[in-house]
């Protein structure tokens, strides 16, 4: 059984709401940006490892929207402790979504340690996350998500992945001033 | 009016500044939301009471990096936060603060307990090694900073917070004394 990464975002687009903040990082954010561009896509996490983090003060900052964040394995490696802050801050408006490809795709795809053994969901649950769920199917995940994202937060939800059609990486773009003005106009729009 | 209290050091009385001042100073800065990491310089005189204190909302961090991601997010729709930490803790985020404060010029203001640090002494003089480099390093990313040690030290508070809002760039307020918990 295999996920491409392309098909799982492609079957997360009717579920995200129009009010809802997406927080992606490294080729899921290309990607996502290509499939599904939208003012609300929060693409500047400035360093690797931080979109939790800047999820977690959207989601406090920002208790009427969800937040979902699009984050990779290599990355939450770097930020495992950002789990038990998210599960202690009491939010319930955040979804963690893990992108796990079990290398750093965009850093020459060497694997990451322990790529075999570490269980990000058992992670997120002894973090404290109210539910975590693997899901290494495309049919799987989209039976999955309707009641994933009915159920209060902060949730997990790892997708066992490998690349599907890939996308520009445009990282002048995410690190530049546009994406953040329009990211903040649309957020105090409404 | 705020008592003074003064403590010998080896060079005479040294005066510290009243943690419940800067806590009054923060809330004039607009200030609701505090991220933290426990710090001795700062714990009893100001994290302790703002953990108390209902017109705060405190989340408490696993790494200070977390913090500056978290008071940069909150930013995007106005809502002001301060991050506090230990020295050791700003050395640990200066590539997120770098990123995020600078490169991506957002607010993300700090207090940053000076551990190691002499009363009596300014941070350049320390013996600490950690404490010596902070302000040239700091210098050096061309990041805003006060010091906070004396008493009257205190007053600036609201208005480098606003200022770091209305500028959208960093400042770390460098508390050199521990603030009485008074």
């Amino acid at each position: 059984m295999t996920l491409r990464r392309d098909d799982a975002l492609k079957a997360l687009i009717p579920f995200v709401g129009d009010d809802d903040i997406v927080v992606a990082v490294y080729q899921s954010c290309f990607d996502w940006l290509a499939l599904n561009p939208r003012d609300l896509n929060y693409v500047a996490v400035g360093a690797m490892g931080q979109a939790s983090s800047h999820a977690l003060g959207l989601a406090l900052a920002n208790p009427g929207r969800r937040v979902l964040v699009f984050d990779g394995d290599g990355s939450l490696l770097m930020n495992l402790g950002s789990m038990v802050t998210i599960a202690n801050a009491g939010v319930t408006n955040l979804y963690h979504f893990l992108f796990a490809n079990r290398v750093y795709e965009v850093n020459g795809a060497h694997p990451l340690p322990g790529a075999d053994v570490v269980n990000f969901a058992a992670f997120a649950r002894a973090a404290g996350y109210a539910h975590a769920v693997s899901f290494n199917d495309l049919d799987r995940l989209r039976g999955g998500l309707p009641d994933m994202l009915k159920e209060a937060g902060p949730q997990m939800a790892v997708l066992e992945i490998v690349p599907g059609d890939a996308y520009p990486r445009d990282y002048n773009y995410i690190h530049g001033a546009a994406a953040r003005q329009s990211f903040r106009a649309a957020l105090n729009r409404r | 009016m705020v008592a003074t209290s003064y403590t010998a050091s080896p060079c005479g009385a040294v005066a510290f500044p009243s943690g419940s001042r800067i806590i009054a100073g923060i809330k004039a800065a607009g200030v609701r939301e505090i991220i933290a990491l426990p710090d001795i310089v700062t714990s009893d005189g100001l994290l302790w009471p703002i953990s108390r204190d209902p017109g705060f909302r405190l989340t408490r961090v696993c790494k200070e990096d977390e913090g500056v991601s978290i008071c940069a997010a909150m930013s995007y729709n106005g809502t002001r936060a301060v991050l506090m930490m230990q020295q050791t803790g700003l050395m640990d985020s200066l590539n997120a603060i770098r990123a995020i404060g600078v490169d991506y010029g957002l607010p993300v203001v700090m207090i940053v307990g000076l551990q190691g640090k002499e009363p009596h002494l300014t941070p350049e003089d320390s013996a600490a090694y950690g404490v010596r480099i902070v302000r040239p390093i700091l210098n050096a990313m061309q990041l805003s900073h006060s010091l906070i040690e004396e008493p009257e030290d205190v007053g600036h508070i609201p208005q480098a917070i606003a200022a770091a809002y209305a500028a959208s760039r960093p400042h770390i307020f460098l508390i050199g004394r521990a603030p009485e918990a008074s």
